[in-house]
C-alpha cells in the first residue's frame, strides 16, 4: 500500500458521504422542472471590458438559500466572487493550496472573503498581519480556531514553525478536514517583514501539514514584490479591480438616510464623487466623507429654503464646503469630530488651516529659522552678494551659472555648517538686537520642533551641520511677522 | 459570451447525458469520435481510486459493472472535480513519475543499498521549482515500502529547511521522529555530534551488532546550509562517510549552485552524487502531458462519461487557439506546477451546465495567469496619481533615469497645467503629497536610498518602479482618460 502519510490525507475523500450524493441527485432532479439557470461564468481579465451578468452565485456544493444571501451582499463584485467560489469548489474538495488576492484599498477583498466564510459557514480563521505581531499569536490563533483551545495550548513558549506544523499534523490526523479549512491573511504584505520562512511555508502549508487547508492572502501590493530570491510555491493570483465611478455611486447610494428619498441621497453622492473622485477612489474614505458632510447638504432642505429636487442649488451650497473638506478632513489635518465642531461655529478659522502656521516662535528664533532657510536654499558663494554691506557692484551675472538646470527649490535644502548659519543670522538680524548666548539653546529647540534637522556629522564632531525643514509658504509667513522680505534674498527668485 | 450561450442552449435531462452529442460547439461535435489518447500516456488508475470506486458502486450503483454504469451528470461532474482537484492542488502522487524513469531507478537502487545492505550514502536531487523533486522522492519511497525487507528495516526522518530553521530544532525533530524522546530523557550532551551519535546508537538492533539504517530527507536542502557552522550537515555527512551507522542522506533543492554554499569540510564529506531534474521536454510531449493531466482514469465509475470527457480533452488539445496558448506557456515554463495552476483555473469553470472544458476557458485562464499585475493596479489609480506617474516618466526621460523628488514631480505637473486653461487639476501641495505617498505605499515608487529617512518628504529621492510598456498599457486601458492627459503622456514617448 501507499506510504502511511498518503493514506491519511486520502481518508476524508474516500468516505464520500452518501447523503451528499443523494442530495445532489435530488437537487438535479428538482432542477429538471425549470430551465437551468446559467451558472455564473466568469470572464477573465476584468478591467474595462467586463461583461458579466448580474446574477446569483450558484454552486452545487452550497445551500442555495445561503448563496442567495451572499450574492445580495456582494454587489459590484459578482465576477470576482464567482471566480473565487468556483476555485474554492465544493467544501469537501481540495482548493488550491494558496490564493493571493490583490487590489487597491477598499476594493472589497476582505468583504468578499469574509462574507463567504461567515455566511457559508466554512471552517476558517482570519488573521490580520497588523495585529499578529508575533508568529506565536498567529500559530495559536490558527490552532485554536481549527482544533480548539487544547490544541493551542500544546504550543511551547516561543514556538517555531516546526512546532506549529507538528502540532497541526498531529491534530489534523485526529480530526481530518471534512471541509477545506481556510486561513485568511489580511495585509499580507507585512508577512515579508516577518520570519523569512513564514511566507514560503504558508504558501505550501497544504503540502507541509497534509491537510485540506488553503491559505488566502490579501494585499494591495502586487505579488512580484513578495517572491523570495530562491522562489517558492506560487499562489494563484486573483485581481480585484477598482470600483468604477458608477459602481462607487451604486454602493455608496445604499447608505441612504431614512428620512430622505433615495434619489436625494444618490444626487448627493453624485456631487461628492464629482469633487473627490479625481483624487480618491477609496470606498472607505469616500463613505466616511459622505457621512460627515451629509447634514450640511441637507441644511437648506431642512430649513425649507430649497426643494429636494433642486440639485443645482444644492450643489452650489455644498460644493465649496466639500472643497474645504478636501483640504482638511481628507488630509487628516483635523479629525472628523473637529470638523463637525467647526461646522457648528462656521468661523473663518478654516482659511489658514495648514496646521503649522500656528506655531508661535520667539523673535530670535524666527530670524534663526529665516537664516537657516537662506543658508539651505542659497549657494554659499552667493552669501557675499546678499549680505555684505558694501559689496560694490557685483552683478548677478557674476555668480550666475545658468547651466544649473534645476532650482534649489526643486532639489531641496542643502546642509550648512553652524558658522554659516550664524553669519547669515547676524546679517539678517542686523543691528536690531544684540546676540546673546541663548542662540544655541534656541537652535536646539528648533531642532526639537523639527523645523531644523541636524545632519549627521560623525566625521567632524566639532562642526555640526543643519538643514532647514520648512516650506517656502511657511517661511514666508514667518518673515511677514518680522517684516523681512525673504524673497529678495533668495537666489532662486532673483 | 460563447460560454453562456452554450450553457443556455442545453436542454437538460438528468440521467441521459446529451451534451456531447448536441452541437455545443462545432469543433467538439465533429471530432466526437476521436479515439482517446494512447493508454500508455494516460495515468493508470491508481490503487486508491480503485478502492474508492469499489465502495462507490456498492453504495450507489449496487452491483453493476463499471463500464456500463450511468451516473447522473451532477455526480459525474462531482467526481471530475474530486479527481482532478486532487491531481492539481493536492500532492496526489502519480502512478509513475512521468519522464523521470532513469532518475527514479537510480534513486530506488541507491536507497535499497542502504536499506538492505546497510551501505551509507548521500545524494542531492536538484531541479527547478515544481519540477517534481518531492514527488520523485515520495514515489520512490512508496515503491520501496512495498518490499518487506525495506519496510522492516528502514527508518525515516523527514526534515524541511523551511521548518527546522536551526540545528537545535532539527535535532529535537530527529529525536521525535525516531521515537527516542524517552530514551534521551533529560540527558545533556556536550556536542551535536555526541547527541547524534547517541541517537544512532540507540537504534542498534537487538543483538547490538549492527544499527538499523536511517534515511534522512532534507527538503529545501539549501536552507540547512545557512545554519550556524552547518553543524547538522557536517555531522550527517560525516556519519554517512565514516560508516558508523548505515545512513542515507537525500537533499532536495532548487539551487543549482548548492555545492558552493557548503563549507569545505562539509563538501568534502559529501558523495557528490547529484540527480538532476532538468526538463528536456519537447512541445509535442508537453501537449501530451496536458492531455494526460486533464484526462480521467479508466476506473471512473461512468464509462460513457469518461469516454466523452477524454474525447473532448483530446479535441481541446487540438484546437488551434489552445495550442497557441499552450505554446506560450511552454516557452515560459515547462514544469508541472505552473501547468496545474492553468488547468485548475480551467477546471473551476466546469459545471453541470457546462460539463466540458472549452477553448475559451483555457484562453481566459491563460489570460489570468499572464496578466500584468502592475498594469492591473495602475488601472485603479486616481487621475491625480496617474498624472504624477506621467510627470515622473517625463522626468525620467529628461534626466535619464536619475531619481526625482516630489517637488520636481509637482513642478513637472504644473508645467503641464500651465499649458491648459482649465483649473480642473489644480490641487494643493498636501493633496498631491498624499497621492505621492499612496504611490509609495503601493510600491510603484521607491526611495532611491534608505538613508534618506531624515529628509523632508517632498525632497526624498525616489525611483519609478514601472517600465515604459506598463505605463503605456495602463494609459490605454485607463477608463475615460482625458485626451489632454493622454497627449501629455504621449509626448514623453515620442
Ligand atoms: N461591493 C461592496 N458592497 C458593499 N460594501 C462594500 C463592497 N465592497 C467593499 N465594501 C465595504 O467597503 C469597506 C472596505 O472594503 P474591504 O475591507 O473589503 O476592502 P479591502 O479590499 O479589504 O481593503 P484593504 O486593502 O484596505 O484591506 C468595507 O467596510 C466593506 O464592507
Ligand atoms: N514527472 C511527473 N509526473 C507526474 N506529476 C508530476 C511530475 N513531476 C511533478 N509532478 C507534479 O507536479 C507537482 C509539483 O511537484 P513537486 O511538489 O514534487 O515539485 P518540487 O520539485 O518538489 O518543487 P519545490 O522545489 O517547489 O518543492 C506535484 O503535484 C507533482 O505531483
Ligand atoms: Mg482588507
Ligand atoms: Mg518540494
Amino acid at each position: 500500500m501507499h506510504q502511511s502519510a498518503e493514506n491519511e490525507t486520502c481518508a476524508p475523500a474516500k468516505s464520500y458521504p452518501r447523503k451528499v450524493v443523494f442530495s445532489i441527485c435530488a437537487h438535479i432532479q428538482q432542477r429538471e422542472m425549470s430551465p437551468p439557470e446559467p451558472v455564473f461564468v466568469t470572464p477573465a481579465g476584468g478591467g474595462s471590458e467586463q461583461s458579466w451578468m448580474a446574477g446569483l452565485l450558484e454552486h452545487p456544493g452550497y445551500d442555495e438559500e445561503r448563496l442567495r444571501r451572499v450574492s445580495e451582499q456582494l454587489s459590484c463584485r459578482e465576477v470576482q466572487a464567482g471566480l473565487l467560489l468556483s476555485l474554492m469548489g465544493q467544501p469537501q474538495q481540495y482548493c488550491y493550496p494558496s490564493l493571493f488576492i490583490y487590489g487597491h484599498r477598499a476594493s472589497g477583498k476582505s468583504h468578499v472573503v469574509n462574507v463567504f466564510m461567515k455566511d457559508l459557514e466554512l471552517p476558517h480563521v482570519t488573521v490580520s498581519c497588523v495585529e499578529c505581531v508575533s508568529v506565536a499569536l498567529l500559530f495559536e490563533k490558527v490552532l485554536r480556531s481549527f482544533f480548539g483551545c487544547d490544541a493551542a495550548s500544546l504550543l511551547p513558549r516561543s514556538p517555531s514553525l516546526s512546532d506549529f506544523v507538528r502540532i497541526y499534523r498531529q491534530q489534523s490526523s485526529q480530526s481530518p478536514a471534512k471541509q477545506t479549512r481556510y486561513i485568511v491573511m489580511e495585509k499580507a504584505e507585512l508577512l515579508r517583514d516577518a520570519d523569512v520562512n513564514l511566507l514560503p511555508a504558508l504558501l505550501r502549508l497544504q503540502e507541509l501539514v497534509k491537510d485540506n487547508v488553503s491559505v488566502i492572502l490579501l494585499s494591495e501590493i502586487v505579488w512580484d514584490k513578495f517572491r523570495p530570491n530562491t522562489g517558492c510555491f506560487e499562489p494563484l493570483l486573483l485581481h480585484f479591480p477598482d470600483y468604477s465611478k458608477g459602481e462607487l455611486q451604486q454602493i455608496l447610494s445604499t447608505d441612504r438616510h431614512p428620512s430622505y428619498s433615495a434619489e436625494f441621497y444618490s444626487s448627493y453622492i453624485n456631487i461628492l464623487l464629482g469633487v473627490f473622485y479625481p483624487v480618491c477612489r477609496d470606498l472607505r474614505e469616500l463613505r466616511h466623507l459622505a457621512a460627515l458632510n451629509f447634514s450640511k447638504f441637507c441644511e437648506p432642505v431642512a430649513a425649507g429654503k430649497v426643494k429636494e429636487m433642486d440639485t443645482h442649488k444644492l450643489w452650489k451650497n455644498i460644493e465649496p464646503h466639500l472643497k474645504k473638506a478636501m483640504q482638511t478632513v481628507y488630509l487628516r489635518e483635523v479629525s472628523s469630530l473637529q470638523w463637525e465642531q467647526m461646522e457648528e461655529h462656521e468661523s473663518g478659522a478654516l482659511r489658514g488651516l495648514s496646521a503649522h502656521t500656528h506655531v508661535e516662535l520667539p523673535y530670535y528664533s524666527k530670524f534663526l529659522l529665516i537664516a537657516a532657510y537662506l543658508a539651505s536654499y542659497n549657494p554659499a558663494r552667493t552669501d557675499k552678494r546678499f549680505f555684505l554691506k558694501h559689496h560694490g557692484k557685483i552683478r548677478k551675472t557674476n555668480f550666475l551659472k545658468k547651466n544649473e538646470k534645476t532650482s534649489n527649490h526643486l532639489l531641496g535644502p542643502k546642509p550648512f555648517p553652524l558658522d554659516r548659519l550664524l553669519a547669515v543670522f547676524y546679517s539678517v538680524v542686523d543691528s536690531r538686537v544684540a546676540p546673546t548666548a541663548s542662540i544655541f539653546s534656541q537652535i536646539s529647540s528648533l531642532v526639537t520642533l523639527q523645523l531644523l534637522t541636524l545632519v549627521s556629522h560623525d566625521d567632524q564632531l566639532d562642526t555640526p551641520k543643519y538643514k532647514c525643514a520648512v516650506s517656502l509658504d511657511f517661511i514666508s509667513a514667518i518673515s511677514r511677522t518680522v517684516n523681512f522680505d525673504i524673497v529678495k534674498y533668495l537666489y532662486d527668485f532673483l | 459570451m460563447g460560454v453562456l450561450t452554450c450553457a443556455a442552449a442545453i436542454t437538460y435531462k438528468p440521467l441521459q447525458r446529451v451534451f456531447f452529442r448536441q452541437p455545443i460547439r462545432g469543433d467538439l461535435q465533429s471530432k466526437a469520435e476521436v479515439v482517446i489518447s494512447d493508454s500508455a500516456e494516460l495515468p493508470r488508475k491508481s490503487r486508491h481510486f480503485h478502492h474508492n470506486t469499489f465502495r462507490f458502486f456498492h453504495t450507489i450503483m449496487s452491483k453493476r459493472k463499471a463500464k456500463d454504469a450511468h451516473l447522473p451528470i451532477g455526480e459525474c461532474i462531482n467526481q471530475v472535480h474530486q479527481i482532478l482537484r486532487k491531481r492539481f492542488c493536492h500532492q496526489q502522487l502519480p502512478d509513475k513519475p512521468e519522464g523521470l524513469e532513469a532518475q527514479h531507478k537510480h534513486l530506488v537502487e541507491l536507497l535499497k543499498r542502504t536499506a538492505v545492505h546497510g551501505e551509507s550514502n548521500s545524494v542531492l536531487i536538484v531541479g527547478p521549482r515544481g519540477a517534481g523533486k518531492t514527488m520523485l522522492l515520495r514515489s520512490v519511497l512508496r515503491d520501496l515500502s512495498e518490499e518487506t525487507e525495506v519496510q522492516k528495516n528502514l527508518l525515516q526522518v523527514h526534515l524541511n529547511g523551511l521548518l527546522q530553521t536551526d540545528d537545535r530544532i532539527a535535532l529535537k525533530e530527529i529525536t521525535r521522529q525516531l521515537h527516542l524522546e524517552n530514551v534521551v530523557g533529560d540527558r545533556v550532551f556536550g556536542s551535536f555530534a555526541e547527541n547524534l551519535g547517541f541517537l544512532l546508537d540507540a537504534l542498534k538492533k537487538g543483538d547490538r551488532s549492527s544499527s538499523r539504517p536511517v534515511l534522512f530527507v532534507l527538503d529545501e536542502f539549501d536552507l540547512f546550509a545557512h545554519h550556524k557552522n552547518q553543524t547538522l550537515l557536517y555531522n550527517l555527512f560525516d556519519v554517512s562517510q565514516s560508516a558508523q551507522a548505515p545512513l542515507a542522506v537525500v537533499g532536495l533543492t532548487c539551487r543549482l549552485d548548492v555545492l558552493e554554499l557548503l563549507e569545505k569540510r562539509v563538501k568534502s564529506r559529501f558523495s557528490h552524487r547529484q540527480i538532476h531534474l532538468l526538463s528536456t521536454l519537447t512541445f509535442s510531449h508537453y501537449l501530451d502531458r496536458v492531455r494526460a493531466q486533464l484526462s480521467l482514469p479508466d476506473g471512473f465509475p461512468d464509462g460513457k462519461f469518461v469516454e466523452e470527457w477524454n474525447a473532448a480533452v483530446t479535441t481541446l488539445c487540438e484546437d488551434k487557439s489552445v495550442v497557441e496558448v499552450l505554446q506560450r506557456h511552454y516557452n515560459s515554463s515547462k514544469d508541472f506546477r505552473s501547468l496545474h495552476m492553468l488547468l485548475m483555473l480551467c477546471l473551476s469553470r466546469v459545471s453541470v451546465a457546462k460539463p466540458a472544458i472549452t477553448p475559451a476557458d483555457l484562453l481566459d485562464a491563460s489570460r489570468l495567469c499572464v496578466a500584468d499585475a502592475k498594469a492591473n493596479m495602475l488601472h485603479g489609480l486616481s487621475i491625480l496619481e496617474l498624472c504624477l506617474i506621467i510627470a515622473m516618466k517625463h522626468l525620467n526621460d529628461v534626466y535619464e533615469g536619475e531619481p526625482f523628488n516630489l517637488q520636481m514631480v509637482h513642478n513637472e505637473f504644473k508645467k503641464f497645467l500651465q499649458r491648459k486653461s482649465s483649473s480642473l487639476y489644480n490641487f494643493e501641495q498636501p493633496v498631491i503629497m498624499k497621492a505621492f505617498e499612496h504611490l509609495q505605499q503601493l510600491e510603484l515608487i521607491r526611495p532611491a536610498d534608505s538613508s534618506s529617512a531624515k529628509t523632508q518628504r517632498e525632497y526624498q529621492l525616489m525611483r519609478l518602479m514601472l517600465d515604459h510598456g506598463q505605463i503605456m498599457e495602463a494609459l490605454q486601458k485607463y477608463p475615460q482618460c482625458p485626451t489632454d492627459i493622454k497627449q501629455w503622456a504621449m509626448s514623453a514617448f515620442a
